[in-house]
């Protein structure tokens, strides 16, 4: 339409006034972008290019090789084997229940495992591996990669895991590894990052768990720059891990094996200590279980099994339990009387088959009494009145001290599970532990191994080996770690006085070599390893005054839980003593009938190093000696055949 | 002065039109659409497919467009104003009865050849039609309150129908456009006082009704708002997108980290790297330097459009430029304040650089009636 011409410059005027207006907004807004972007590409650049490398760049771990177990002459104990498992990658199989249909004709796949396999393929990105089959055996895994044409996506992988080629023979000594779980995560304060990969295994239990910092080794690492997806574009760089330390412990894996057969299925522990050094030269627990089982993962019923098993299959009884040593601590209670001087070794004391202290009567185990008994025939024929007597003229606090310097009451460092202290008490335990004073009865009950005092195995073996050398010998079970040995344990002198320490061993031989020993008839034969032992057999049931009227129950009519336990320690050769062994078989009834035979037997194998002649043992012993000879024998064979034919 | 008393002898004819385009106008254009070209081979790893090369061809034709708009006089698109903005109009109403459902809004009509975006098409004809009004509007009723609402229902038909699309970032666009046009077109001061009150107003409705079943925008428009105002809150989730986008922008630093050096982009930790986010990559591979180049080039155009204005004599081009200005000022504006972490993530593509048929086409058919304004003015 037609406008006056002042109307239309005054329209004008204010459209250019509001456009330059308009125009001067929008270029300060672009100012402002301006601005912005400078605050967010130069003064913040650094902070969002670590963000931008920190969304590119993602670490794997490599893990590390665990460090292999050896027993003293080079045999493996634990070592890692590839296992290998079936993966399949979603975008590279195309059709997938195809493939897994082709699959699972080829080979058996756990239908539990491929309902877990389709369930994380759903969530997973499809470039992403999912585990089909873990712990394939060679031949599947051979007929997989013959068949691949027909398989695409599927792929064997391989990995390591832990195998322990001696089964049951070490488990309560060496443990075994397991997944790591959230447990494990949680006792941690700063677990390792390699603890996350998926299925990484870490030591539970004994050694692995113990020397797990040496065994793990350092995980390697790589850098890889992945895409949002999650996807590895290309590997940047790489480091080197280190493999965790090898150890060669002091065991020997024949040994330990011979021990494991001789104990059978008795709920019973044996310790094998080289005096000289202080090596562990077997360390046996029976019943036991196979670590691999674990390392696979134990299926509810077989743990459970082993949970519930009155036995104690899963206890390393040679270090965990604990037993009152009986009159295998006599030799303890004689020692600390003869170093005080009290008494000489000739002195006697009258034993009627009991003693009245304060007005209760303790008894000698044989009922009628030793008649008149010096130190070795007391020791000889386990005369438990005469140590009533010693003990009373002694006192308990020097009884304790004694049982200390011979390794009862201490624990013993050694890279095992719950190594147990066991106890050697004194007036100002029983004030502080019970509250109560300490009482004379139980001084009595003391000096023979009874009440209070509870040793393990492997201290009956200290100090066993103790008595034998007058040197405080401290176990070892690591040799050496990566080829560097390890300090010995063959200890400092004891400097206890050497006629009386002498005037024990003594008497020790006594038990296994006088006719009217105790331990005599599991006396070893060969002039050249004589040994010195002493039985023990202790109560875990009190025995009333009513009881011992009516007659005392024998042990073999008890429930197995309410037996005598049956203890022996010995050492051989007696003049140049090599070994000790402390033999404990739970509820098995007498030390000289149960525990001292095995003991023999196990001595006799250690120092032999081989099959010893028949000729060593006693006339009796010799048809179940070469029974199991024979069968170890056949065992070892077979086992031989075996490895040969898998290599 | 309206068109009708040019002196029309002094107006180019014919092909000498030519010379008389606007011509740093043309050349900001080519090479805006030149970066476009540049960060779509780039972000599709060096390549001309997907999309570079359907961008030229496009790039192309809407040149060939915009020369045929600019070559036809002024006038005839004043008078092609009403017959425009209702055909967008009725547009919008058939992709509502119609219209294909893509990214989770009904927003286009698949003519076959091309999907027609009508919101698209309305962003110009919006300013066209009003533009048009004002033109035949006498001066005197600018401001008279039914003069004023007439303006606002056009603004507000096509706005509601592209809202129940939904799009939200067109709509916003569209009201404020169309607001702009009033503005320029002398509109009394008070009247945007009030309607400014009362956005606020509305503003803090759209918050009060969430949760309620009156609720004025959808959930994960919401979510959107939410994460724009706190992006830390969800890094994984709805706050990516603009955590993501601001680590590309801020790790090319002040020069980049090169062409397809880009780990933001070139890794696809950028989403809708081709489309709505396209800057961060632009930003991360030529940094700063680059950025502000772009941000340049875009206010040299916004330059020259005002200039073209100021210098027409007539109502139509004068508020049809500074309209098309203003659309063309939004487009980038908040794009780029969204990818720079200052507006929530609305969907709004960057002018002439983002891959798009139908957002290229119409904007260099609105720069078609500047450069014919221009071409056309008295001289």
């Amino acid at each position: 339409m037609r406008r006056n011409p002042r109307e239309l410059m005054m329209l004008n005027r204010v459209s250019t006034r509001r456009a330059l207006l308009l125009g001067g907004v929008q270029l300060a807004f672009a100012g402002g972008l301006a601005m912005r972007m400078r605050y967010l590409q130069v003064d913040q650049a650094d902070q969002f290019r670590l963000l931008a490398e920190e969304n590119r760049i993602n670490i794997r771990l490599i893990p590390p090789t665990r460090g292999k177990i050896f027993d003293r002459n080079g045999n493996v104990l634990a070592q890692n084997s590839p296992s290998y498992r079936i993966v399949i990658v979603r975008e590279d199989a195309g059709d997938v229940d195809q493939v897994l249909q082709n699959l699972s004709e080829l080979i058996e796949l756990d239908p539990e495992d491929l309902d877990r396999a389709q369930n994380e393929m759903r969530r997973s990105p499809p470039f992403l591996p999912v585990t089909l089959a873990d712990q394939i055996d060679w031949n599947d895994i051979s007929k997989v990669a013959v068949n691949a044409p027909a398989l695409p996506g599927i792929t064997p992988e391989v990995g390591l895991t832990r195998v322990y080629p001696r089964g049951a023979d070490f488990a309560n000594v060496i443990g075994y590894v397991g997944p790591v779980s959230d447990y494990d995560l949680s006792k941690m304060e700063d677990p390792e990052p390699v603890l996350r990969i998926p299925r990484f295994q870490i030591g539970k239990v004994g050694l692995e768990a113990k020397r797990e910092d040496m065994l793990r080794g350092k995980a390697g690492a790589k850098r890889v720059e992945v895409n949002a997806t999650g996807r590895v574009m290309r590997e940047l760089d790489r480091r080197e891990g280190q493999p965790g330390a090898d150890l060669q412990l002091t065991v020997d894996a024949e040994l330990q094996a011979y021990i494991q057969a001789r104990l059978g299925q008795d709920s019973a522990s044996a310790v094998v200590l080289d005096c000289e050094t202080g090596d562990l030269r077997a360390m046996g627990s029976s019943p036991s279980f196979d670590p691999n089982l674990f390392v696979r993962g134990i299926s509810v019923a077989d743990y459970r099994g082993l949970l519930e098993d009155p036995y104690r299959p899963l206890a390393s009884k040679s270090v965990q339990g604990v037993y009152p040593p009986g009159s295998t601590f006599k030799m303890i209670t004689a020692m600390a009387a003869l170093e005080d001087g009290l008494i000489g070794p000739d002195d006697t004391v009258y034993c009627p088959g009991y003693l009245e202290v304060s007005g209760r009567r303790f008894h000698c185990w044989r009922r009628g009494g030793h008649g008149h008994v010096d130190l070795q025939t007391s020791l000889k024929q386990s005369c438990d009145v005469y140590y009533y007597d010693l003990a009373l003229k002694v006192g308990i606090d020097k009884i304790s001290a004694m049982a200390q310097r011979f390794g009862i009451g201490v624990r013993h460092d050694l890279p095992l599970s719950a190594v147990a202290r066991g106890l050697a008490p004194d007036r100002d335990w029983k004030q502080r532990v019970h509250g109560q004073d300490w009482l004379i009865g139980d001084t009595a009950n003391a000096s023979i191994g009874q009440g209070y005092m509870l040793a393990s195995p492997l201290q009956l073996a200290v100090m066993t080996a103790r008595i034998a050398t007058g040197r405080t010998v401290t176990p070892r079970l690591i040799k050496s770690i990566d080829g560097i040995e390890q300090p010995s344990g063959a200890g400092e002198p004891l400097e206890m006085n050497e006629t009386n320490m002498r005037t024990i061993r003594r008497a020790m031989y006594a038990v296994s070599n006088d006719r009217r020993g105790t331990a005599y008839g599991s006396r070893i034969i060969e002039d050249a390893f004589r040994m010195a032992g002493k039985t023990g057999t202790s109560q875990v049931r009190n025995i009333t005054a009513a009881e011992r009227a009516a007659g005392v129950t024998r042990n073999e009519d008890l429930p197995w839980e309410r037996r005598d336990h049956a203890l022996f320690v010995c050492f051989a050769p007696y003049d140049k003593p090599r070994y000790a062994v402390s033999v404990v078989i739970e509820h098995g009834g007498g030390g000289s009938s149960a525990a001292a035979p095995v003991a023999r037997d196990i001595l006799l194998q250690a120092l032999y190093g081989d099959t010893p002649p028949l000729t060593a043992y006693p006339a009796k012993d010799r048809d179940r000696v070469k029974a199991l000879q024979e069968r170890l024998h056949r065992e070892k064979l077979r086992r031989d055949t075996e490895g040969s034919g898998r290599a | 002065m309206s068109y009708l008393e040019y002196a029309v002898k002094s107006t180019p004819t014919g092909f000498r039109k030519i010379l008389y385009l606007n011509w740093p106008l043309t050349l900001l254009l080519i090479s805006v659409a030149g970066v476009g070209v540049l960060m779509l081979y780039s972000v599709a790893g060096g390549s001309f497919t997907p999309w570079a090369e359907p961008q030229i061809k496009r790039f192309a034709l809407g040149m060939a467009a915009m020369l045929s708009i600019a070559m036809v006089p002024i006038w005839f698109w004043r008078n092609m104003a009403a017959l425009a903005y209702g055909l967008s109009v009725l547009l919008l109403i058939a992709v509502e009865l119609f219209g294909s459902v893509g990214m989770g809004a009904q927003r286009w009509i698949d003519l076959g050849f091309m999907r027609l975006q009508p919101s698209e098409l309305t962003k110009i004809t919006l300013v066209m039609m009003l533009a048009a009004y004002y033109d035949w509007l006498p001066a005197q009723k600018t401001s008279r309150p039914f003069w004023v609402l007439v303006p606002v229902i056009l603004i507000l038909l096509p706005t509601a129908l592209v809202l129940k699309q939904p799009d939200l970032g067109t709509s916003i666009l569209l009201l404020a456009a169309g607001g702009g046009v009033m503005f320029l077109a002398g509109v009394h001061w008070a009247y945007f006082a009030a309607v400014i009150a009362a956005g606020i107003g509305l503003v803090t409705a759209v918050f009060e009704s969430r949760g309620t079943p009156w609720q004025l925008i959808k959930d994960y428009q919401y979510r959107r708002i939410d994460t724009f105002l706190d992006p830390g809150s969800d890094p994984l989730g709805a706050g990516y997108h603009i955590t993501q986008s601001k680590i590309a922008l801020g790790s090319g630093g002040w020069a980049g980290r090169g062409f397809m050096q880009g780990t933001q982009s070139r890794l696809n930790f950028l989403p809708e790297k081709h489309t709505d986010f396209i800057f961060t990559t632009l930003a991360e591979e030529f940094g700063f330097i680059g950025g502000i180049s772009l941000l340049t080039l875009y206010a040299l155009i916004i330059v020259f459009c005002i200039a073209t204005a100021i210098s027409a004599r007539d109502r139509f081009s004068s508020l049809a430029t500074l309209g098309i200005a203003i659309t063309f000022f939004l487009f980038f504006a908040v794009n780029m304040s969204m990818v720079m972490g200052l507006a929530p993530v609305v969907g709004v593509p960057l002018p002439m650089v983002s891959y798009g048929g139908s957002a290229m086409l119409v904007l260099m058919a609105a720069f078609g009636i500047v450069q014919s304004a221009h071409v056309h003015r008295p001289r």
